[in-house]
């Protein structure tokens, strides 16, 4: 597994070094400053020298590094280096260069803590605050051999993610389901992929050791359901049949669903029940994917016409597709322009548009935009004459925006019910946000 | 919020200064603050490899026993890191770490072990020793989880020392923990063990493995990972019991955790072999297609991760992802690492149903900025029409209109591409020529030159002007490079024997240069073949030079049998980014081979011959080392190898990488040898094609001359000759650079 575990600032300034094999040698630092920090052409996060392999991510400003010798887990080494990234940003708020020197003896004790020979050990962030802290006083808890014990209890037990004394006077849970909806759409106005990567997040604010069942308008579910068969089997994921009319009846196929460790996936895999045991606060419950029936929330129709070589006239209308009592809020349409482009004139319906020579765009801002409603940009980009003429590669328009209370997939949550043995009530709140994912329009 | 504020302390300081600080602050300093900060510098410079550091050795060990722990774990950090320049100074800490280990405290404990077994110098493994045997038995998880790891620790400091010991013994009895996290510690470290001995073996049987499934849930996700490559230890015995299995870890397919996913999709994939009902295989590799499409949606790094092992598991279960081509359309943003391999998978993916599609998009990716993700695009419509010959027109037409697009690196890209359009299909679609000939003086790159030549050469009779095209670049023959004056020779051979008149006078003057005024070996060998060949029978130097040649084909990346069996047992490893058979990018990695039982599936091999893989009863030993039914798992320390998985491959055994149908499986016993060896020895004219294959690339068909059933390949890495060059990456180098 892992041999060490590097960070450097964006300098190649070595930040961190922790070696937990002796093949993780110091020379290692310089030599990854050299070949991939400081050498361009490098572009894969994996490189292996020799016996060497060095996996990085770049987050912020630093370089996050992990060391191997021979055939690792790549996966599992990706996973931790972003493991490592939550962690830091839930200890110090935001995890780059300043937060690192500011914390470094810190960063050195957690990951003394979190890997053990290499290998990741507990690294439930509520676990580890129990007894590592910013503030070196509280360490004194672990002290007491009956606290350890509390913390050793929780750092390996099966709810490792959940202390057991939780108590709040007011039980309440909050559910954002979130959406990034994909669309790809070419020149000619087909849709050459649509989808929705959805995100479940819940804050849990509840007392003891609460069970809870989540249920959503899951076609299998629903069909499981109505057939009282429930013999799990995924396969029917293929089936076509009837696929129209349960949509129409308001369920939605998840193409796929990824769980947090708390979710019991046997219970889910055998009766698509949504059964787990919460992290307290913030944690993200699952993620799916749709690909059927994708409300588009944007209908986009540009229009972009090279004259000559010295203009481009662009005439962007733009469409909401949802009800006419939501709204889009922070929408943002990107038009590029040509390299070469001199200056621009734009005109808008709507909003406020404006060219961003550094990103060889014009942005086109609508901070709220109602339902239903229609809005046109028509611009012109004045184009300096180059003695060496070569194509605008015509990258695509893109769009970024949220729209709250609305589902592209039409998911929606259909029940939270939380169990205690001290049957306290609790609250229940659900919102529904729909984001841009990666929203291009080819032209 | 950053709280720490210790940004000041980060910077280059002086020995004799430290230790001032460090001893400063005397009985005043309650709190120990002032050397607090004194270590947290001295780690400071730790980290930006100021070894000066190591002369505060002696006083760094003073502070050991300070009653803090925050100041404790800065020391532990400090021995960790001198002790071995400085061994005998650190021996001053060992009674402090030993004490430590008997603390009522289990975090003490744990911390004490974990430290102690970091130490590389012998007093400190030797002294952990004994503890370790209690600790492994404490009452606390946590310090038993952490003596579960600290095994493997001694291991990699002294491989010998541990197996004349019980401690493995000992490890093995651990199973048995009621603690999951415990019990997933246990496995990653007889896994580790595993991988880094020669001599031992892991078995798990069914009972175990079941056992050890059913633990899943109660364990971190880490640990989680750990008992699923464990499970690779696994052999079923009965197909019913690998289905049963693998339906049972199907649910984890669902995780968040990438490396939970991978880990298994392996293990379903390996178990798979053991199934025989091809129904259960069909909606076992369903259960694959979703996960492996949603992990799309995570970090970059993964997302190439997974979708490097799309690449892998497509060619052994095709059925896995056949309906999702779209998702494998790049975005704009993508890293170029992500498009690339996309790019492969979508060439994968295309068949004649759905290549109109691809083909539009890969023309919007043929107009992007990145050079090598455009080359890449067009090279992959070459190898479209290629693979698919009803869409071959369609793809040409598609290559032609970028080429007018009159963009240099476009074109070069095509002219390869084009030259192997028509070695797959010889005299057809030659109206396409007059294109290539119209761009041929925007050609500067040496694999392009020699392709259009090639075309020349091939085709000297139906081209107009084809003794002055070639004359043009015989006069500046000296100076390009190998790869083109061999493409040079054999273009002009061709034209004399197409059109002597025209021919007669360039030949004589190529084969001089060729045989005389040249240093390649290659070059002169060639130029002299082609002399005698031509003085001794121009009839037979027609047949020879102009006759039939195989087609090729335009599998990408398609591993040999073996190899492909290797990564499928390695899925979501490193070994999966490279696509090479693990030794040699990982040369230590200790191989994983797909093991005989009563329920191994055959594989299928294509050409129909039946499969080389001879199934043997299990040995004596295998059985009694998976009969103690008191532990979990069996690993057993032995001097000689006893099972299967320890016999190494017979040194001469002629079967190397890259060979072509060879067997299947590393020949267990030596009946097993002597048959792949046989059947190696009939296959070898087969063997002999796949070797020529590597040395005839450049020049079509040069080389041929075998059985002409046989296909050649282009890859993909053969293709990649503008690759800047990696030094020092040795076998590894080109993958490195994407």
């Amino acid at each position: 597994m892992l041999s060490g575990i590097l960070i450097f600032n964006q300098k190649g300034e070595n930040l961190i070094f922790r070696a937990f094999r002796s093949d993780c040698r110091p020379r290692l630092a310089d030599i990854f400053r050299i070949q991939v920090i400081s050498n361009p052409q490098v572009r894969s996060p994996i490189l292996t020298l020799g016996s060497t392999t060095f996996s990085h991510v770049k987050h912020e400003n630093i370089y996050l590094v992990a060391v191997t010798k021979s055939n690792a887990n790549a996966a599992l080494v990706f996973e931790f280096l972003y493991r490592l990234i939550v962690l830091g940003r839930s200890y110090f708020g935001k995890f780059d260069e300043e937060a690192v020197k500011n914390n470094f003896v810190l960063i050195y004790e957690l990951l003394d803590e979190i890997l053990d020979f290499g290998y990741p050990q507990n690294t439930e962030t509520d676990t580890l605050k129990m007894y590592i802290t910013t503030e070196g006083v509280k360490s004194a808890i672990a002290n007491s051999p009956t606290d350890s014990s509390r913390i050793t209890m929780q750092a390996t037990g099966a709810l490792s993610w959940r202390r057991s004394d939780i108590k709040y006077r007011k039980n309440e849970a909050f559910v954002d389901v979130i959406e990034d909806v994909n669309l790809l759409m070419s020149a000619t106005g087909t849709v050459l992929r649509a989808d929705v990567n959805g995100q479940i997040v819940m804050r849990a604010y509840l007392s003891g050791t609460p069970e809870c069942k989540f249920g959503l308008n899951d076609r299998l579910l629903l069909d499981n359901g109505e057939s009282s068969g429930g013999n799990g089997s995924r396969g029917g994921f293929s089936g076509a049949a009837g696929k129209a009319t349960r949509a129409a009846a308001g369920s939605v196929t998840l193409e796929d669903c990824q769980f947090h460790q708390c979710v019991k996936l046997g219970r889910f895999d055998s009766d698509r029940i949504i059964s787990f045991v919460p992290p307290d606060g913030e944690f993200e419950l699952m993620r799916y994917r749709a690909t059927e029936n994708v409300n588009l929330p944007f209908k986009v129709h540009p229009i972009v016409r090279e004259i000559g070589t010295t203009k481009v006239e662009y005439s962007v209308a733009i469409k909401a597709n949802y009800s006419a009592k939501l709204f889009a809020t922070n929408v943002i349409v990107r038009i590029p322009t040509p390299l070469n482009t001199a200056s621009t004139t734009e005109r808008t319906s709507q909003g406020r548009a404006k060219y961003e020579p550094e990103h060889n765009n014009i942005v086109w801002k609508i901070p709220r935009f109602s339902g239903q409603s229609e809005f046109v940009l028509n611009a012109e980009a004045t184009l300096t004459s180059m003695t060496h003429q070569k194509a605008w590669s015509r990258p695509p328009l893109s769009l970024s925006f949220s729209i709250l209370m609305f589902t592209s997939s039409g998911l929606l949550v259909r029940y939270l019910k939380v169990f205690e043995k001290s049957n306290y009530s609790s609250v229940k709140w659900v919102r529904y946000m729909t984001r841009a994912g990666s929203y291009e329009i080819r032209f | 919020m950053s709280s720490g504020g210790d940004a000041k302390l980060f910077a280059r300081g002086k020995v004799a200064e430290l230790r001032q600080e460090l001893n400063s602050g005397g009985k005043k300093d309650k709190n120990y603050s002032a050397k607090k900060i004194a270590l947290k510098k001295i780690v400071a410079n730790m980290t930006m490899s100021n070894n000066d550091m190591v002369a505060l050795f002696p006083d760094v060990i003073d502070c050991m026993t300070l009653p803090s722990l925050e100041i404790k774990k800065m020391c532990f950090l400090f021995l960790v890191n001198y002790s071995r320049l400085k061994p005998d100074v650190a021996l001053k800490a060992l009674p402090i770490l030993v004490d430590d280990m008997e603390d009522t405290n289990p975090l003490v404990r744990a911390l004490a072990l974990r430290t102690i077994s970091y130490v590389h110098v012998r007093e400190f493994v030797e002294a952990t020793f004994q503890p370790l045997k209690h600790l492994m038995q404490d009452n606390d998880p946590y310090v038993r989880k952490t003596a579960a790891f600290c095994v493997a620790k001694l291991y990699e400091h002294d491989k010998k020392m541990v197996e004349n010991s019980d401690l493995i013994d000992r490890l093995n009895r651990m199973l048995k923990d009621e603690n999951p996290t415990v019990v997933s510690s246990v496995l990653a470290s007889l896994v580790d063990i595993w991988g880094r001995s020669e001599s031992i073996s892991l078995t798990i049987d069914y009972v175990s493995a079941s056992k050890l499934v059913s633990i899943l849930p109660d364990c971190s996700e880490w640990g989680q990972s750990y008992i699923l490559e464990a499970l690779m230890s696994y052999v079923p015995q009965d197909t019913a019991e690998a289905l049963l299995l693998a339906e049972r870890i199907a649910p984890r397919l669902s995780h968040s955790n990438s490396a939970v996913v991978l880990t298994s999709c392996r293990v379903i994939l390996y178990l798979m072999n053991y199934i025989a009902d091809e129904k259960h295989i069909t909606s076992l590799c369903r259960k694959l297609s979703p996960p492996l499409v949603t992990l799309l949606s995570k970090p970059p790094e993964v997302q190439y991760l997974a979708l490097r092992n799309a690449i892998l598991i497509l060619q052994k279960r095709p059925e896995v992802l056949r309906n999702d081509i779209r998702v494998f359309f790049c975005n704009y943003n993508d890293p170029i690492y992500v498009k690339v391999t996309k790019l492969e998978l979508m060439f994968m993916l295309t068949t004649k149903e759905n290549i109109s599609v691809v083909l539009a998009e890969l023309r919007e990716y043929a107009t992007e900025i990145d050079v090598h993700f455009v080359r890449k695009a067009v090279r992959a419509i070459g190898k479209l029409a290629i693979k698919i010959e009803s869409a071959a027109k369609q793809c040409i037409d598609t290559l032609l209109e970028l080429v007018d697009a009159k963009i240099p690196y476009i074109i070069q890209e095509a002219t390869v591409v084009i030259r192997n359009i028509f070695r797959k299909y010889p005299n057809k679609y030659e109206s396409i020529i007059s294109h290539v000939i119209r761009n041929i003086d925007d050609l500067d790159e040496p694999e392009a030159k020699a392709a259009v030549i090639w075309i020349i050469g091939q085709y000297a009779d139906r081209i107009e002007n084809s003794d002055g095209l070639l004359q043009d670049y015989l006069a500046t023959f000296h100076d390009e490079t190998v790869e083109v004056q061999l493409a040079l020779l054999t273009a002009t051979v061709k034209l004399f024997i197409q059109r002597p008149t025209k021919g007669q006078q360039l030949v004589p003057q190529v084969l001089k240069w060729c045989t005389e005024e040249t240093d390649d070996p290659d070059l002169r060998d060639r130029g002299y073949m082609y002399w005698r060949l031509l003085s001794t029978d121009p009839a037979t130097a027609k047949q020879v030079v102009m006759g039939q040649k195989p087609p090729i084909t335009a599998e990408s990346e398609k591993l040999d049998p073996r190899t492909l069996e290797e990564l499928c047992l390695n899925v979501g490893t490193l070994a999966t980014v490279y696509l090479k058979p693990i030794h040699q990018v990982f040369r230590a990695a200790r191989p994983r081979r797909l093991q005989p039982s009563p329920a191994l599936q055959r594989p299928r091999i294509e050409d129909g011959t039946a499969s080389l893989l001879e199934y043997n009863p299990p040995t004596a030993n295998l059985a009694s080392s998976s009969t103690s039914n008191s532990g979990l798992a069996t690993i057993t320390t032995t001097g000689n190898p006893i099972s299967p998985i320890n016999a190494p491959p017979p040194p001469n055994f002629p079967v190397g990488p890259g060979s072509g149908p060879g067997p299947t499986a590393a020949p267990n016993t030596s009946n097993d040898a002597i048959s792949a060896a046989d059947s190696y020895f009939n296959g070898i004219g087969s063997q002999q094609m796949a070797a020529l294959d590597l040395g005839g690339r450049g020049d079509g068909g040069a080389g041929s001359g075998g059985a002409p059933q046989t296909q050649f390949v282009v890859t993909q890495n053969q293709q990649q000759g503008y690759q800047p060059q990696y030094a020092g990456g040795a076998a590894t180098g080109e993958l490195l650079l994407l």
